[in-house]
């Protein structure tokens, strides 16, 4: 029963062979056998997954499921949820019990969706491999002296590792899509302002896109439909029509234009992985579709852009935690000043604080000139190379990573390497496009991955493709053996 | 850049961030080697090009002028490190 999709398991419980609470119990019982080794999870809600699952199946009963009713899934713990711990892999949060809901998780309750539980991260999302959460590290299930990526690596392993049906994630610069590679799943970070950020707690606010992990495109989809949509609690959430993204994914593919950047097909990328994205385009040309290399000039300076706006946003976001209103306070504080650095300093961990001191260095008085505005015209300079890029193909294919999944540990103590290996993600964010992430091939017996960048709020086309792509390919169908 | 001690010192203040000695050298370091790679910015021409701070050129909505919120002081202060008489309490801070 748990190797089946999020549509499938829809299917199984609309025609009764089994029930959400069978269900939720089949994927309690299976988070008790390999969470403690696996650590996706940081807070497993039994009781409140157990009473969503029996009300779902009474509404059920009584006529009244929806798309998403009586169906288990995990929240990244940084989604506020009401009377739930919601930590963001911090000590900061550790003891925040969310007093309100995100409107990402009170969309999917309402949808029918069961919550299992609240999944590891990177430290308020700031990192690429999950070894950053003071709960540890999450391991990769398909090899567990690997890292499952990040920020995102709780959902993305509890997905691969079917200890949930689906997941939400989170976006800044990677973080759904990366995690999601290295994990052989399905990862959609949708268009900036598609998906409200009310209740995320905030990193990177004009980067930050919450966004469904999956093992399917179609499960995507249905996920999105749940989620998509304008929320005036949001204020830069965008007022206009949400597609129905199931509608598309039929289409057949004849005539699609696929764009391949150069720069993302250069040295730095492992032969595996170009092997493998190579194989997926020669399935979408078989599909009917046509390749031509594009160039997006300015790809390697997303790196410099994208780690001066997020830590420049993060200092100001970050600046909340105070030890007064919430969260973490120092012992035996001798006065106010005391009280908040060194709150602060024991509540955070390092690369939060790494990029806490960055970012208000880039804003501070005689720097924001040379370090954040100038981050910001490149950051346009980026966005225009992709529309130049759309106006001579339809959606744009590239590599998800320049590698597999490192060894834990192996950049830890490297904050820059550690960076270089965000390269393929982070322009998307800067641009604020979406992008779908596909596994298409395994190196090493890792899996690796491609993205499709669509235009903005092309969602359903990305979907279309992605499903597309699955029906001809069964690297969504590959699970790692526990 | 590289940094100096006292310019890090000078931000973990602006910051509000304690830096203890023993994590000093190794602040400094790690903030220099990436203000290192973010210096690659400064190799670029971007005269003329305007800042572009929401990827959608959207500007902050305006609402109407209504209440939409209401008092939830205690649910709030139940999660307060330290609050009395719906008061967040700190150190004191005037003699």
């Amino acid at each position: 029963m748990l190797d089946k999709t999020l549509t499938q398991l829809a299917a199984g419980l609309a025609r009764g062979d089994f029930s959400s609470v069978e269900l939720t119990q089949a994927y309690l019982e299976r988070i008790r056998l390999h969470n403690t080794d696996l650590n996706a999870y940081i807070t497993v809600t039994d009781d409140i997954a157990l009473a969503q699952a029996a009300t779902a199946d009474e509404h059920r009963a009584a006529g009244n499921a929806g798309p998403l009713t009586g169906l288990p899934i995990a929240h990244k713990d940084i989604f506020c949820t009401q009377g739930v711990r919601t930590s963001c892999g911090s000590r900061m949060l550790d003891n925040f019990i969310a007093p309100y809901e995100s409107t990402v998780t009170a969309r999917l309750a309402g949808a029918g969706a069961v919550m299992l539980g609240k999944t590891n991260l990177d430290e308020f999302a700031m990192g690429s491999s999950t070894e950053s959460s003071y709960y540890g590290p999450t391991r990769n299930p398909w090899n567990r002296d690997t890292v499952p990526g990040g920020s995102s690596g709780g959902s993305a392993t509890a997905v691969a590792a079917r200890l949930a049906a689906a997941a939400t994630g989170t976006d800044t610069g990677g973080s759904i899509r990366q995690p999601a590679a290295f994990t052989g799943i399905t990862g959609l970070k949708p268009t900036y302002g598609r998906v409200s950020r009310w209740g995320m707690v905030a990193y990177g606010s004009s980067l930050d896109c919450g966004g469904p992990m999956t093992q399917t495109a179609e499960d995507a989809a249905l996920m999105l439909n749940a989620v998509a949509g304008f929320d005036p609690k949001d204020s830069t959430s965008m007022d206009r029509q949400v597609d129905d993204y199931q509608a598309r994914l039929n289409e057949p593919l004849a005539g699609l234009r696929i764009g391949l950047p150069k720069e993302y097909f250069g040295d730095g990328l492992n032969e595996g992985i170009r092997s493998a994205v190579m194989a997926a385009v020669s399935e979408l040309e078989k599909l009917g579709a046509t390749v031509k290399e594009i160039s997006l000039p300015r790809t390697e300076l997303s790196i410099p852009a994208y780690y001066i706006i997020a830590p420049a946003e993060a200092s100001t976001n970050l600046s909340r935690y105070d030890g007064v209103r919430y969260g973490y306070r120092c012992k035996d504080p001798v006065d106010l000043e005391d009280l908040y650095k060194r709150s602060r300093a024991e509540g955070f961990g390092a690369e939060v604080q790494r990029r806490i001191l960055v970012g208000t260095y880039a804003l501070s008085a005689g720097y924001y000139d040379a370090y954040y505005k100038k981050a910001q015209q490149l950051r346009r300079l980026i966005r225009d190379d992709f529309q130049t890029g759309f106006q001579e193909v339809d959606v744009i294919l590239a590599p998800t990573t320049p590698s597999p999944a490192w060894t834990l540990g192996e950049k830890s103590n490297d904050p820059v390497a550690m960076y270089l290996e965000d390269i393929y993600t982070l322009s998307t964010n800067l641009a604020g496009l979406p992008a779908l992430a596909l596994p298409c091939g395994q190196v090493g017996g890792l899996p690796v991955g491609l993205q499709l960048i669509g235009n903005y709020f092309e969602e359903s086309h990305l979907l279309n493709i992605g499903h597309q792509y699955q029906q001809v390919t069964d690297w969504h169908q590959q699970a790692p053996a526990l | 850049m590289s940094l100096d001690r006292s310019q890090v010192e000078n931000v973990a203040q602006l910051a509000r961030l304690q830096v203890t000695e023993d994590a000093m050298a190794a602040t400094v370091t790690s903030l220099s080697s990436i203000l290192d790679l973010a210096d690659q910015l400064q190799k670029i021409d971007t005269e003329g090009v305007e800042p572009l701070s929401n990827p959608l050129d959207a500007t902050a909505r305006l609402r109407p002028d209504e209440v939409t919120e209401h008092n939830q002081r205690d649910a709030y202060q139940a999660i307060a490190p330290s609050a009395a008489d719906g008061l967040y309490l700190v150190p004191k801070v005037i003699e």
